[in-house]
C-alpha cells in the first residue's frame, strides 16, 4: 500500500516536463539513470536559456542600458536563489564557478596556498572524487603539506575514530564528499565539521551528490565552504556554486586576475572588488547561470524532504530487487545513502555489462567513476552504476533488473 | 589458409543476419570473445598493452614460415570478442599481405555504430600495432637476406 504523501508524487507529470526523456534509444524507450553524472533538464529550464538569448542577451554589471540590467537582475536573482537554497547567511557568500571541480580548486589555490605552510596536514576521505584529492594533492606538494585520507569501510563508511586519530593540531583543512558518487554514501558532516572546529581546522563539504537529494543548510552544518554544481541537479552545464563564509572569503586572495573582479587597476597596482565578484574574473556563464534558478525553482516546488522521500523509496526498492540478479555484488551498503546503486557481475567487466544496458536503452555509467582510490580499496577496475532522479520510476528499475538477469545468464 | 578479403567476406555474411538488431550483435561479439584462448600470463606485460584502449588489450606475435601469427587478450569480454575478429583476419598470413590489407569488414559491420567512438579508436590502436608487428618481421627478413 502506497502512502497518500506517494500518491501526491505525481511521476508521471514530472515525467512531462523531461522532453528528452521521451525517447526510444536502440529501439527501447530510454532508461536514463545515469544521473550522478549528470541529470535530465526539465523545459522550464531549457526554454530560459532559449529566453534569455531570445530576449536580454547582454554582459552584466557594468552596463547602463536596459538589456545589461534586466541580465544584471537576472543573474544576481540566481544568486539570491541559491544563497535561500543552501541557506547562507547573505548572497555575497556565494560565488559562481563552472562547477564543483573548479570550486574546490579556487579553495586549495587561494585559501589553501594562503593557510599551508610545510608540515602541516589536510584531511580528505578514502571515498573522494578526484576533484576533491588532486587539487589538494596540488597545493600539499607545493607547500610541503600532507595529505591524510580518512579510511573506508567494506560497507563503504568512514568512521568518527578514524577521523579523530587523524585529526590533529597540524590539521589546517578538511574536505569531504557529503555524499560519496561512486557509492552513494552520505558521510556524517555534521559531526565531523564539529570536531575539525575544535581542532580549528576548516571544512569544506564537496556536496556535488547531496544537494540534488538531501536537505542542504551551510548554517545549520557550520561548514566553511561547499562545493556544488547545478547540472547534477536539473540545471543547465557549466554552472556551480561555493559557498563560503564570509570571514574567510574576504581574507582570501583573488583566484584569477581579469575583468569584474577588480576595484581599481593601474600599472603599479591593482585593488580587488568585494566578495563575491573578487573571485568571479571574466565574463560568466551568464545564460546558463540565469536558467539555473528555473532548476531550483523545480526542486523547490516539488519540495527536496519529498524528492528525498521518493528517491529513498526507489533506492530500498532497487536494493533489494538486484538481489534477485545471479552473480550481482553491490559495492557501497552504507546505512545512510543517497540513490547510487554501484555494483558488479562476477565474471563479466562493467564496460560489457554497460554496452549490453545500452542496446536496451539503459543509460548507466561504468568504470572507475573519478574514483581509482576507492575502487582499488574494493580490488576493483570498476563498477557499474545505477544513479537516481526524482523522475525514475520503479517500472525503470524492473527493466535494469529483467536485463541484467538476461546479461548474466551470459557469463561462462 | 583464406585470404584476408575471403575471411572479412565471411565475417561480413555472418553479421548480415544480426545486423538490425544491437542485442544480438554485442552478444554474438561477446561470445566471440569467450571463446577466444587466453594468453598466458606470462605474456600479459607492460610491453604488450595497446595504449589507447579503454579497457586493458595485449597483443603479441611470433612469425612462423613466412607468416605472422597474432597473439591477444583483454580484460572484457567485448574487447576479446573485436580482437578475436581482427585476429581471424589478420593471422597467419604473409607481412604484405597485412601491410596492404584494407579492413572493409570494421565499416561493413557497422562496427563503429555499435561499439561507439572510444573503442572504435581503440580498435583502431589495435590494427595500427598489428600492422607495425607485420612490417617489423618483414624488416628483419630483408636485413637477414
Amino acid at each position: 500500500m502506497e502512502t497518500a504523501t506517494k500518491q501526491s508524487f505525481d511521476v508521471a507529470a514530472i515525467r512531462e516536463q523531461f522532453p528528452v526523456l521521451k525517447q526510444e534509444v536502440n529501439g527501447y524507450p530510454l532508461t536514463y539513470i545515469d544521473n550522478a553524472a549528470t541529470s535530465q533538464k526539465p523545459l522550464r529550464v531549457i526554454e530560459a536559456v532559449n529566453h534569455y538569448y531570445t530576449f536580454y542577451n547582454s554582459n552584466i554589471h557594468r552596463g547602463v542600458h536596459t538589456l545589461a540590467e534586466k541580465a544584471t537582475n537576472a543573474f544576481e536573482a540566481t544568486r539570491k536563489s541559491i544563497q535561500q537554497f543552501i541557506n547562507a547567511r547573505e548572497s555575497e557568500e556565494v560565488i559562481f564557478t563552472k562547477g564543483t571541480s573548479e570550486s574546490i580548486n579556487l579553495v586549495a589555490a587561494t585559501y589553501g596556498r594562503q593557510n599551508l605552510s610545510a608540515g602541516d596536514e589536510v584531511i580528505i576521505t578514502g571515498l573522494e572524487h578526484h576533484s576533491n584529492i588532486v587539487p589538494w594533492q596540488m597545493v600539499c606538494e607545493e607547500k610541503g603539506a600532507n595529505l591524510k585520507v580518512i579510511p573506508v569501510s567494506d560497507k563503504g563508511e568512514i568512521s568518527i575514530d578514524d577521523f579523530k586519530n587523524l585529526l590533529s593540531d597540524k590539521t589546517r583543512i578538511v574536505s569531504v564528499a557529503y555524499a560519496s558518487n561512486a557509492l552513494g554514501t552520505v558521510n556524517p558532516v555534521k559531526e565531523i565539521i564539529k570536531l575539525a572546529h575544535q581542532a580549528e581546522a576548516v571544512v569544506l563539504l564537496d556536496a556535488a551528490q547531496a544537494v540534488p537529494h538531501l536537505e542542504v543548510d551551510v548554517q545549520a552544518l557550520d561548514c566553511d565552504f561547499m562545493a556544488g554544481s547545478f547540472h547534477k541537479m536539473y540545471g543547465p552545464t557549466g554552472v556551480g556554486f561555493l559557498y563560503g563564509k564570509r570571514h574567510i572569503l574576504e581574507e582570501m586572495p583573488p583566484y584569477q586576475g581579469g575583468g569584474e573582479m577588480i576595484k581599481e587597476v593601474t600599472f603599479e597596482k591593482t585593488t580587488y572588488n568585494d566578495i563575491p565578484f573578487k573571485f568571479e574574473a571574466g565574463t560568466p556563464n551568464i545564460a546558463d547561470i540565469v536558467a539555473t534558478k528555473e532548476a531550483i525553482g523545480f526542486i523547490n516546488e516539488l519540495g527536496r524532504a519529498a524528492i528525498g522521500n521518493y528517491e529513498n523509496d526507489l533506492l530500498a526498492y532497487g536494493t533489494q530487487k538486484l538481489q534477485e540478479v545471479d552473480k550481482l555484488r553491490l559495492i557501497g551498503t552504507a546505512d545512510h545513502k543517497v540513490g547510487v546503486l554501484s555494483f558488479v557481475l562476477e565474471g563479466m567487466h562493467p564496460f560489457d555489462v554497460g554496452m549490453m544496458l545500452d542496446a536496451r536503452g539503459i543509460a548507466v555509467r561504468t568504470g572507475h567513476h573519478c574514483t581509482m582510490p576507492l575502487m582499488e580499496r574494493f580490488g576493483l577496475e570498476g563498477t557499474v552504476r545505477a544513479s537516481l532522479a526524482v523522475y525514475n520510476t520503479k517500472e525503470e528499475l524492473d527493466v535494469l533488473i529483467e536485463a541484467l538477469k538476461k546479461i548474466a545468464g551470459r557469463i561462462k | 589458409m583464406s585470404s584476408i578479403a575471403d575471411i572479412q567476406q565471411d565475417i561480413i555474411d555472418e553479421f548480415e543476419l544480426i545486423s538490425e538488431d544491437r542485442e544480438a550483435t554485442i552478444f554474438y561479439i561477446m561470445e566471440l570473445g569467450q571463446k577466444l584462448p587466453e594468453m598466458s600470463e606470462d605474456l600479459k606485460t607492460e610491453d604488450n598493452i595497446i595504449k589507447g584502449c579503454q579497457s586493458k588489450v595485449w597483443l603479441t606475435a611470433g612469425y612462423e614460415d613466412g607468416k605472422v601469427v597474432f597473439q591477444a587478450d583483454s580484460n572484457t569480454d567485448i574487447t576479446k570478442g573485436l580482437i578475436s575478429l581482427l585476429i581471424r583476419v589478420l593471422s597467419e598470413q604473409t607481412p604484405d599481405d597485412i601491410l596492404n590489407a584494407e579492413l572493409n569488414f570494421v565499416e561493413a559491420i557497422g562496427m563503429n555504430q555499435v561499439i561507439g567512438s572510444q573503442r572504435t579508436n581503440g580498435f583502431n590502436s589495435m590494427i595500427k600495432q598489428m600492422k607495425m608487428y607485420a612490417l617489423g618481421f618483414k624488416t628483419k627478413e630483408q636485413v637477414n637476406q
